[in-house]
């Protein structure tokens, strides 16, 4: 899995960043062995490595749910009501920032500003941004998601 | 050629996406056909026209109709009354979604006295056509630059025309270029790590007009001597990304990007690098680093990357916005840029418009404009009935202006002379239910969970300065604190490494110096006026 991935960025100079987002795709954060595995194969040390994975908000080094909801908390969606979502978030998947629901399906984080503002209230979930939340919107969202 | 008797231009920004633009969209070429106008009428998909409050935005031409938040029960009724019996659909055109005007021919007021440069191709072509950016004149420059001037000239030119960065240093562009070192290999990196809270132009400019900018880039390549280009886009911005990618590619198939452009025997590529989410890597440096694999920590300078940048090669950063105005500097040259705006800082400014504001969006005005113009008329005003109490100019990072001074001209001296920035062009603007202290707390949040770590000033001021705030929150501050505040902000100010450490405090250096009554209430009356701070309201009602 990693040889295929450090593969396919051979041409490219100084791919670590890129080789990350992708065998990240895999399990939704990148575990020691990946890591080890880069930097062995990029020649560099696992320090490094994991020091890149560790510093950008976008890597995780632990498990997350299958669908990682960021909650912007910029000003321009502050002052629209971000807490307001943060709040319906909160109470509606019973868990506090930074954590993981118990059926692994979410895990509720905040962000800085998505570049949205004119839709704001502003999330992004997974790869997906969706603006001018309301109660109603989240609820459909979060069912979307759970399949119903 | 075919021809069409109308022109139905979607836009599909990401806030009109998002808001359902595709579905109306979709919905909307299945309706045309079903009255078998699939041949007489087209429609096309551009990027942002600006007013995103009222999203999704049609546009019907000739007639020039904009009929806005646009439901997907909605275009039956287009296609029936206006398409087939001529009669545009008066309940859904206009500015305002609620009240929906009944004035047919109106452009929405956020669109008027605008004078667009970088965003004229926005909303007017379908991004992911090439021909269409050349029906517009586009890579024309390019082809001028190469073909007809030398490389200093190029330069000269926009030294001349007086560009500044734009995004958010404003150092002269043309500068910058002419003291790019000498060497074998250079690269030209545009910085779209578009991360200021509040803005969202560059990623709009990318999604709206991306030829724009890669046009941009081959000048400033030729002009400084770079055949590498890189694009570095935020991960977040997916659309973007895809749409550069689509650019890239057409642009390559003609022949405008590659080897020997134009048979002039200059070759020039861009890549596309995404970033990881790391407001930091908008800072050249850090931003280089990143594209080094590396975490994006600022270093220290000199050298500063026109020297020792991309793999310690030379290498100039421009920001997107200002890429853009290149090709329109080389063809109509600098005498004619330097004709808008203010002596000091020449061109027009795309701002983005958020907060408390009845039109929220993206607008391209002159220089020097003041924020009174700009929040009454491109605006329209604080919604609500509520009255303006702040404007925070520059983003997160900018300076935040009291109602005195709404007369301000935007442009890049004036507003450093009350304290403030021009930045990125972000406009946040509140109202006043809101308290500034609260409002602080979330700005400086912000950056403490930003900073980077690498110089002490930054990574010790920051959750000092937010321990303070929480204070005065708390009812537990004394007035001291305030003098504490402004002095820790102003070592900030001088001792940081990079602009991340040298501009968080202006949002508290202003707001001290302008709303010293706020601060004053919340720790000697031990009261909020505003009403925000749910610790002080106990206290506050005795």
């Amino acid at each position: 899995m990693v040889t295929k991935v450090v593969e396919k960025f051979r041409t490219m100079k100084t791919p670590l960043l890129s080789i990350l987002k992708e065998l990240q795709k895999d399990q939704g954060y990148l575990t020691e062995e990946v890591l080890k595995e880069v930097a062995k194969e990029l020649g560099l040390s696992p320090a490094r490595v994991y020091g890149v994975a560790t510093f950008y908000s976008l890597f995780s080094v632990t498990p997350k749910g299958k669908y990682i909801i960021r909650v912007c908390e910029s000003a321009p969606c502050y002052i629209n009501g971000t807490m307001n979502i943060l709040e319906m978030l909160q109470d509606e998947l019973k868990v506090d920032v930074g954590e993981t629901t118990l059926d692994g399906l979410f895990t509720l984080e905040l962000t800085s500003c998505l570049g949205v503002c004119g839709v704001a209230p502003a999330i992004m979930v997974n790869e997906e941004v969706y603006g001018n939340l309301d109660r109603e919107k989240l609820s459909h969202l979060l069912s979307r998601c759970r399949g119903m | 050629m075919e021809f069409y008797r109308n022109h139905i231009l979607v836009c599909t920004g990401e806030p009109c996406v998002l808001k359902g633009a595709l579905e109306v969209e979709s919905i909307l070429l299945t309706e045309l056909q079903k009255q078998g106008l699939e041949n007489e009428i087209r429609v096309i998909r551009t990027g942002c026209l600006g007013p995103c409050n009222v999203a999704p935005v049609l546009v019907v031409y000739p007639e020039g109709i904009y009929y806005s938040g646009v439901k997907p029960g909605d275009v039956q009724e287009i296609v029936a009354e206006h398409l087939v019996k001529g009669r545009p659909v008066t309940r859904l055109v206009g500015t305002d979604v609620e009240k929906r005007v009944d004035v047919v021919y109106q452009v929405p007021q956020i669109l008027t006295g605008q004078e667009r440069v970088v965003l004229r191709n926005c909303g007017i072509i379908n991004p992911d056509e090439i021909v269409e950016y050349i029906g517009r004149g586009g890579y024309e420059a390019l082809g001028k630059a190469l073909i007809h001037l030398k490389p200093e000239e190029v330069i000269e030119e926009v030294k001349s025309s007086g560009l500044r960065g734009r995004g958010g240093a404003a150092f002269p562009t043309g500068l910058k270029w002419s003291f790019t070192a000498s060497g074998e290999e250079k690269y030209l990196i545009c910085n779209a790590d578009e991360g200021e809270p509040g803005t969202f132009k560059d990623r709009l400019i990318l999604e709206g007009d991306p030829h724009a900018v890669l046009e941009g880039m081959a000048i400033a390549g030729y002009a400084v001597g770079a055949e590498h280009g890189f694009i570095y886009i935020r991960g977040e911005y997916t659309l973007s990304i895809e749409r550069v990618q689509r650019a890239i590619d057409q642009a390559r198939k003609l022949g405008l990007l590659g080897k020997n452009i134009f048979d002039s025997g200059f070759s020039f590529d861009v890549e596309i690098r995404v970033g990881a989410g790391a407001y930091i890597c908008g800072e050249e440096l850090a931003l280089i680093e990143s594209i080094e694999g590396k975490r994006g920590e600022p270093r220290y300078k000199p050298p500063y990357p026109g020297q020792t940048g991309l793999w310690g090669k030379p290498t100039v950063v421009n920001n997107v916005e200002t890429l853009a105005n290149v090709p329109h500097i080389i063809e109509q040259g600098a005498e004619w840029y330097k004709s808008i705006g203010t002596p000091g800082s020449p061109g027009t400014k795309v701002f983005t418009l958020t907060g408390n504001i009845k039109n929220e969006g993206l607008i391209e005005v002159p220089m020097g404009i003041t924020l009174r113009e700009i929040i009454y008329q491109l605006g329209g005003g604080i919604p609500d009935g509520h009255s303006f109490k702040m404007a925070q100019t520059g983003g997160t990072a900018g300076g935040c202006l009291p109602p005195e001074m709404l007369d301000v001209p935007m442009d890049y001296d004036e507003l450093a002379k009350v304290g403030s920035a021009l930045g990125s062009g972000a406009l946040l603007i509140m109202d006043d239910r809101h308290c500034i202290v609260d409002l602080l707390k979330c700005f400086m949040r912000f950056f403490n969970h930003e900073s980077c770590g690498k110089c002490t000033p930054c990574r010790e001021g920051t959750p000092r300065l937010l321990e303070l705030i929480e204070k005065i929150m708390d009812g537990t501050a004394v007035k001291a604190d305030l003098d504490l505040m402004a002095k820790l902000a102003e070592n900030m100010e001088i001792s940081s490494l990079c602009g991340l450490g040298q501009s968080s405090p202006k949002p508290v250096l202003t707001l001290l110096e302008y709303y010293q009554h706020e601060f004053l209430a919340h720790i000697e009356d031990k009261k909020c006026p505003a009403g925000v701070c749910k610790k002080l309201q106990v206290k506050g009602v005795v």
